[in-house]
């Protein structure tokens, strides 16, 4: 069971996670048009990261701010999912964890702006019509490259069945937090078979469910991810930027 | 929209908007008055109709008979400008990960992303004069077109994201600006839009470098560092001396140029030594100081031999950023030839349908 201060965290650790990874295929992309969407879809993660950041810190009340929370927790501290922090792998693995988390965060964010504390259902308002650009987005590419060439169709499906166990951490059952991601499964699951269905991929059958992001225990990747995030801010102990 | 969020008092790149304003107002004011007479009649004289635009000030547009070697020195300019926009990504790209705080890592990352969007802009410019943008890329990756020699140096601190935004984007402003005025009708209107863009990145970079050098001692110790290693290089980003630029005299006479790369690098030098000042950084030019009978500072020229040799390949960072542009397309074809095979399956339904 988590409070206001851990559920706003956990948002936006996987918020900003999401972004420093899409943010790695600036100048990378396959497409420049792709470069520029990449771009814009790391911008609203990191954008509603720093939203959640702040609130976290004020609902805190120690006097953390958005780069005190960002910068200065060690990995054990983060409370992101796993799937945010898997390196992005091809363009089909990267698209394959677009898809499930915006498919995730979509009705996440609709919920919570309905929800009863104001801050967090502006943000949910907000971040909402973001995340169905980012579904459509990352729909369109599932679907080109699951119906496109041979080798496209190996790749998502090999990215399919490669990310998709890590959506069950997403849907863990919270009855008392804000939204409780239980609730969501229903309309993740349909989202994601339509698209899979339409880019003739196959949901894979796994019984293997990695967990344990909300509770700081995570893949080896964060603690590198981090290093390189933070090693500038934490070079210059309490300097102005 | 973003980085209007610090006061524009000391915020450098006023006049210069000013100009790119003028510039466009300039243009509506020649559209609205219409060219001489309309287009030519079938038994004109072509070239004598191009001269009368490109004198009158008007501007020459695609469906324009033009001669051929006014438009290979377009598509060669406005290619390398693109090219420049995509290769510039990477040493900016490059602090992305490891900018300080979450407010500067998301004015980078947008920073960048206005680069992508600049390149696209003005490689569709170039295909109004009859080349694909998939040719103009092929010309970059196989190295028969250059991109601005700037972008072979490394960034290696933070502080040089800001010494890119105010000297760099800041010389490319002052280069550009005139472009505003260029007699090719859509390159003179992708440069406004781009100016305007660019002048909000330097006044990021500067304040970037403002604020590191008001800050702790080994911050000011970063920015100065980093406008020791980008200022020569800047000046170089105008092209070598007057006495020795082979394109100048033909792309004055178009229009396509109006100033020459020592007025330009003269002017970028006055503008920089009053924001230096105000930066409380020192440029590293000894010889620098106010000649007042040229009401203009004398300065140091850079190294032009070391220019020369950057441009031939042998910068620091030259193989580097083309090994990572190759790989980027070539990592991305898969991608590129999925997404035309699924587009040219669509056509094959949508023609069964209609069958």
């Amino acid at each position: 069971m988590i409070g206001p201060f851990d559920f706003a965290l956990a948002l936006g650790d996987d918020a900003l996670v999401a972004a420093q990874r899409l943010a790695e295929w600036t100048t990378r992309a396959p497409e420049m048009e792709e470069d520029i969407a990449l771009a814009n879809i790391a911008l609203d993660q990191l954008g509603a990261a720093r939203l959640l950041l702040s609130y976290a810190g004020e609902l805190e009340g120690a006097g953390r701010d958005e780069d005190a929370l960002a910068f200065l927790r060690d990995d054990r501290e983060f409370r992101n999912c796993l799937l945010v922090e898997l390196p992005n792998g091809d363009f089909a693995v990267t698209m394959a964890k677009l898809l499930f988390l915006a498919a995730y965060q979509l009705p996440l964010y609709t919920a919570l702006a309905g929800c009863a504390d104001e801050r967090l259902a502006a943000i949910g308002a907000k971040a909402r019509k973001e995340s169905a650009y980012h579904l459509d987005h990352a729909s369109t590419w599932v679907r080109r490259l699951g119906d496109g060439t041979e080798e496209s169709h190996r790749r998502m499906q090999a990215a399919v069945d490669q990310v998709w166990p890590y959506v069950h951490e997403l849907f863990a059952p919270d009855p008392a937090a804000p939204v409780d991601p239980a609730t969501l499964r229903a309309d993740f699951d349909a989202r994601v078979a339509a698209v899979l269905d339409e880019a003739t991929l196959t949901r894979p059958e796994s019984g293997w469910a990695p967990a344990g992001g909300r509770d700081g225990v995570h893949t080896e990747h964060l603690s590198f991810l981090l290093a390189e995030m933070q090693v500038l801010h934490r070079a210059h102990p309490g300097a102005r930027w | 929209m973003y980085g209007n969020d610090f006061s524009a008092e000391d915020a450098p790149g006023g006049g210069l908007l000013g100009e790119v304003e003028a510039a466009e107002a300039a243009l509506r004011e020649a559209a609205a008055r219409g060219r001489r007479g309309g287009a030519p009649g079938p038994d004109e004289d072509l070239e004598a109709y191009f001269t009368e635009v490109v004198d009158a000030d008007q501007k020459i547009e695609p469906r324009d008979w033009m001669p051929e070697a006014y438009r290979k020195t377009l598509i060669r300019q406005i290619a390398q400008h693109a090219h420049s926009e995509i290769i510039g990504m990477q040493p900016e790209g490059n602090w992305i990960s490891r900018a300080p705080s979450l407010k500067r890592k998301a004015i980078l990352l947008a920073k960048v992303q206005d680069e992508a969007g600049h390149g696209l802009y003005l490689y569709a410019a170039a295909e109004t004069l009859g080349i694909s943008r998939d040719e103009l890329v092929e010309l970059l990756l196989n190295g028969r077109q250059k991109y601005s020699s700037i972008f072979n140096y490394p960034t290696l601190t933070w502080a040089d994201v800001g010494a890119i935004g105010w000297l760099v984007d800041g010389a490319a402003i002052v280069n550009q600006v005139p472009l505003c005025r260029c007699s090719y009708g859509p390159y003179a209107r992708a440069m406004i839009r781009v100016c305007k863009e660019e002048s909000f990145h330097q006044r990021q970079g500067y304040e970037i470098l403002h604020t590191l050098a008001h800050g702790t001692g080994e911050q000011k110790a970063m920015a100065q560092d980093a406008l020791d290693r980008w200022w020569y290089p800047s000046l170089a980003m105008f092209g070598p001396p007057d006495t020795d630029s082979t394109h100048s005299a033909q792309s004055m006479a178009w229009k396509i140029k109006r100033f020459s790369n020592d007025e330009l690098r003269q002017r970028f030098v006055d503008m920089c030594v009053q924001q230096a000042e105000i930066l409380g950084l020192t440029i590293p030019d000894p010889e620098l100081r106010w000649n007042e009978s040229r009401q203009a500072y004398d300065f140091t020229q850079p190294d032009y031999d070391e220019l020369m040799r950057v441009i031939k390949g042998q910068g620091p960072c030259n193989r580097q950023r083309m090994e990572h542009r190759r790989r980027a397309h070539a990592d991305g074809a898969w991608v590129r030839e999925a997404a035309a095979a699924y587009a040219a399956k669509r056509v094959e339904q949508k023609e069964k349908v209609a069958a």
